[in-house]
């Protein structure tokens, strides 16, 4: 059975008349299954009808791999009509990343001498859209000779080509450089706006082209004087403008090469000057030359009226109705915001009213443009503008426009009570907007203006009386509230209206953060942190924020556990040294998370204090750390120790080298009683020299078990200890498998290392307890 | 350099993509995808220019558009090439559409996409400008068609066409 193939036509006929997407997959996997059956079978005939099926649903999404090979074939066809589908497949399927890609060299190669033009075209096109760095290499000698070729048809494709080529391997520029000379003095539009690209695209790369080309500027200016003054050319105007295409073309060369020079800008002088006042503006071609004429004037060195006159050019573009005008001359006064700072200023109450415009790429450049224009003398009148215009913006804008007004405060801020407000006014606008350290900016910025915090506190607390939904004021003003609570309750501060606060509103408010579901983890724990400081700073009594602190001790939220445990455990046990933990911070080095830093120096000093309650062991502990406490050197010789040192104790000392590493320091026997040995290792990991690792190792020799075995340690105060769970509480006899257990001791003082152990077990029917301590420890342990 | 040249009508289907960047498949349909979410936001009294969307390089590149009765022209570019230009270019292009289709309108689009490939081909190439002379275009175009033409046909059985399609006329310039 002939299965005869859909033309192109009746397969997007049918495409369209599906009427769900299943049933549109349905009929292109269909097609696409009788597409490969007769890529398989080969037919020769219909290939090219194949694989614009094939692109076609290709475009719309579907996979179309399998034609790859066939746009090879169809480009060795000698046929046209088979070359056009196969060059337009192979420039849709067959890019640099695909296997069969290098495979259509040959064939281009063979096109590119071929002599039929449109042929040539076909493969240079091809060339220069998929042309690989290796292809480029390959082919560049045939491309060089259709350069000079008489046909302008081939020879505008040509000049393109060779601009892919130096793109992809730089190294081609010394073949395509001399044919420039020539190719300039063609007639034909196409061959010199092929050319001037080549030109550019080699003086952009190398300096050396750059000085080469200065040569031509005369000839460029003629070109350009040819097409401003030549008036109507049927063929190549565009709204009454002669070929504004390569005009804009000649231009961007121009600047480039007039760029830092002061010869070849005079040469040009009059000429921009002559199409600066010329140019019809009625059109959007017209504009277009002048706009590009208007940044080459900027970019070189030209006269100084020339510029006034350019710039006041962009001025009046600002004020155009058209949008795109106005568009473009935003971009262009940014461009020169730069170099040319004051002549952009004096435009600036045009661009700030291009903020209030609607169109969102309008009012985005006039953001940028805003932002770079701000000084110290104009910028209490621009943060006001921004400031508003933060609050009618789009979301999309809302952060570069917040981030802009912090930027532009902290460099030009006039006062630190200016600078303050601001920070406000943006928090409260656009809170979830700001980065991450606009907190922490605000904080240090705050506790660093000592005759501000009085102020700041009050403008804060009624902020957040207002609103607690915007996370990083609510941060803010919960540390503000924390320390200077006491200025809040004060009284009268002459900056502000007076402010009559009572201690129960504030804590009520704290209080309605902690419990709000808007407050992120972390605000809930600067919420508490100031609950509690507040317990110093407030003259009532601390019921309740004893009960808030106990509440919160059973939190789910790990981290606010943590504190709460802690805080509480300060007002049960430490209540004497609560004032001095919870006195006012001192001012904090700018850079990095200072104030979390700050936090977390005060919590590990708590959590020393309380000595991690959560360990099991902590009443046994603690007796264990009165023996140590304060006695150092006191010979109490502890109840049936053994051998003390130097007597028959072994210590099994591995000899050591003269400077032991860091991380092999000598084990040490501590302790043996009737066969049951206890040995300390020792190691201390080189990234952290603050930690010590002991492994505790119990081994028994003798011929009972040794059940019931507890080892406990204590350190001296200043260190940090930690013991993990032993691997078993049972020390088989006759040598079995020891019992370990490991202890992190933190010595971040370096402070000489005491070690106390406790051991109690049962032994051949009978309960040991031995308390002793570990003489003779290594220096390398802390130092 | 133009990075990409693409056409969809007002609900997003594609009716030419051409890139000359290398992209893989699946990004070439998300770039159509946002490029479309992107260009179908804006109102009718706006700019023709918006910010590249972040598939095809951000900020650095510009999305410049047309919009004609039901389709959107979409040229995105990076910052070497004029704005303004390449509005006219996009105006040129549509205006030797017209003089090659007779009056075109989308369904020329539709059904002869692979003839719009080949006429775009001969205005950009590689990604810069080849030749805005609307003339010289339609020359060389009508010029491969008689190449085409004069070639021995295929031997096919031919469908009956069962409808004939009316075309409306989509297009006002």
């Amino acid at each position: 059975m002939v299965v005869s193939s859909l033309k192109l036509q009746d397969l997007i006929e049918e495409i369209r008349g599906a009427k769900t997407q299943a049933q549109e997959r349905e009929v292109i996997q269909k097609e696409c299954a009788h597409i490969r059956a007769s890529f398989r079978d080969g037919d020769p005939l219909h290939r090219h009808r194949q694989l614009a099926k094939l692109l076609y649903v290709h475009m719309l999404g579907y996979p179309a791999h399998f034609g790859q090979m066939e746009c090879l074939k169809l480009i060795a066809s000698p046929r046209f009509t088979d070359k056009r589908v196969g060059y337009l497949g192979a420039m849709l399927l067959l890019d640099e990343r695909q296997d069969a890609h290098l495979l259509i060299t040959n064939s281009i190669k063979n096109d590119l001498s071929q002599g039929i033009q449109a042929v040539q075209g076909l493969a240079l096109c091809t060339l220069s859209t998929v042309g690989s760095a290796e292809m480029c290499r390959d082919l560049a000698t045939e491309v060089e000779k259709l350069l000079l070729q008489p046909g302008s048809y081939v020879r505008k494709k040509a000049v393109l080509t060779a601009v892919h080529m130096i793109r992809k391997v730089p190294e081609l520029s010394n073949i395509f450089l001399p044919p420039c000379a020539q190719l300039l003095h063609e007639r034909h539009h196409g061959i010199l706006l092929g050319t001037i690209t080549l030109i550019t695209e080699l003086c952009e790369r190398s300096p050396a082209a750059l000085k080469h080309f200065r040569k031509v500027v005369p000839q460029l200016v003629q070109i350009l004087q040819t097409l401003v003054t030549t008036g109507y050319s049927v063929e190549h105007s565009i709204s009454g403008v002669s070929d504004p295409f390569l005009q804009v073309q000649i231009l961007r060369l121009l600047r480039i090469l007039g760029r830092n020079h002061e010869e070849s800008s005079e040469i040009m002088n009059d000429l921009l000057a002559q199409v600066a006042t010329n140019t019809d503006t009625s059109r959007n071609a017209g504009n277009a030359v002048l706009f590009e004429t208007v940044l080459t004037i900027m970019d070189i060195r030209s006269a100084a009226g020339l510029r006034v006159l350019a710039v006041n050019i962009l001025g009046r573009f600002l004020l155009n109705n058209d949008k795109n005008i106005r568009y473009v001359a935003l971009t262009s006064l940014l461009r020169m915001v730069q170099s040319d700072h004051s002549a952009v200023q004096r435009h600036r109450p045009t661009v700030v009213e291009c903020l209030r415009e609607p169109d969102a790429s309008l009012s985005r450049r006039a953001l940028e443009l805003s932002l770079a224009l701000v000084n110290s003398s104009n910028v209490r009148a621009m943060t006001q503008e921004l400031q508003s215009f933060l609050e009618s913006c789009l979301p999309d804008l809302r952060a570069d426009c917040a981030s802009g007004i912090l930027l532009a405060a902290e460099r030009f801020a006039p006062t630190k009570r200016w600078h303050i407000d601001t920070i406000l006014r943006v928090l409260t606008t656009a809170g979830t907007h700001v980065r991450d350290d606009a907190v922490a900016n605000l904080t240090q910025l705050i506790g660093g203006a000592q005759e501000l915090h009085a102020y700041s506190v009050r403008r804060l607390y009624s902020a957040l009386a207002e609103d607690i939904s915007q996370q990083p004021l609510v941060q803010v003003a919960a540390w503000c509230i924390g320390e200077y609570g006491d200025l809040l309750l004060e009284g009268g501060c002459e900056e502000t209206e007076p402010l009559q606060v009572e201690e129960e509103k504030v804590l009520a408010l704290l209080e309605k953060v902690l419990q709000s579901h808007m407050s992120l983890p972390a605000t809930r724990g600067y919420a508490l942190t100031a609950l509690m400081k507040l317990s110093t700073r407030l003259r009532g009594d601390n019921n309740r924020i004893r009960q808030v602190v106990s509440i919160y001790g059973s939190c789910l939220d790990v981290e606010l556990q943590q504190r709460a445990v802690e805080y509480n455990t300060l007002f049960r046990k430490y209540d004497h040294m609560r004032a001095a933990i919870l006195e006012k911070m001192p001012l904090v080095e700018r850079g990095g998370t200072q104030d979390e830093e700050a936090k977390e120096s005060k919590e590990a000093q708590l959590s020393e204090a309380a000595l991690v309650p959560t360990e099991p062991q902590a009443s046994k502990l603690l007796d264990l750390l009165d023996l140590l406490d304060g006695t150092f050197g006191a010979t109490q010789p502890p109840p049936a120790l053994e051998p003390s040192p130097g007597g028959t104790l072994v210590h099994l000392l591995d000899l050591p080298c003269a400077s032991p590493a860091p991380a092999s320091i000598p084990n040490l026997r501590v302790f043996e009683r009737e066969g049951l040995q206890l040995n300390l290792s020792f190691v201390r990991p080189p990234g952290t020299p603050a930690l010590l690792l002991i492994t505790v190792t119990a081994v028994n020799t003798s011929g009972a078990d040794v059940t019931h075995f507890v080892c406990q340690a204590a350190v001296p105060k200043s260190f940090h200890l930690q013991l993990q769970a032993p691997s078993g509480d049972t020390v088989p006899a006759q040598g079995g498998l020891p019992v370990t257990q490991l202890l992190r001791i933190l010595n971040p003082n370096k402070a000489p290392l005491r070690l106390k152990l406790r051991l109690t077990y049962n032994h051949f029917g009978q309960s040991v307890q031995e308390i002793f301590e570990v003489n003779n420890l290594p220096v390398e342990m802390w130092q | 350099m133009i990075k990409a040249i693409l056409i969809f009508n007002n609900h997003g289907k594609p009716r030419l993509s051409k890139f000359y960047q290398p992209y893989s498949e699946d990004t070439q349909q998300q770039i159509i995808r946002e490029t479309f979410h992107l260009v179908s936001k804006r109102d009718e009294n706006v700019c023709n220019f918006l910010e590249g969307g972040l598939l095809i390089g951000g900020s650095d590149n510009k999305l410049i558009y047309r919009h004609y009765a039901t389709l959107y022209f979409v040229f995105c570019v990076d910052s070497s090439e004029s704005e303004l230009g390449i509005l006219d270019l996009i105006q040129v292009f549509v205006e030797t559409l017209d003089k090659c289709f007779e009056n075109v309108c989308e369904l020329d689009l539709i059904f002869h996409v692979d003839k719009v490939h080949n006429i775009l081909a001969e205005m950009v190439m590689g990604g810069m400008v080849l030749e805005t002379n609307m003339n010289e275009i339609v020359t060389q175009i009508d010029a491969q068609n008689k190449l085409e033409k004069s070639e021995p046909p295929v031997m096919e059985v031919h469908l009956q066409k069962s409808t004939l399609l009316e075309r409306k006329r989509f297009l006002h310039l």
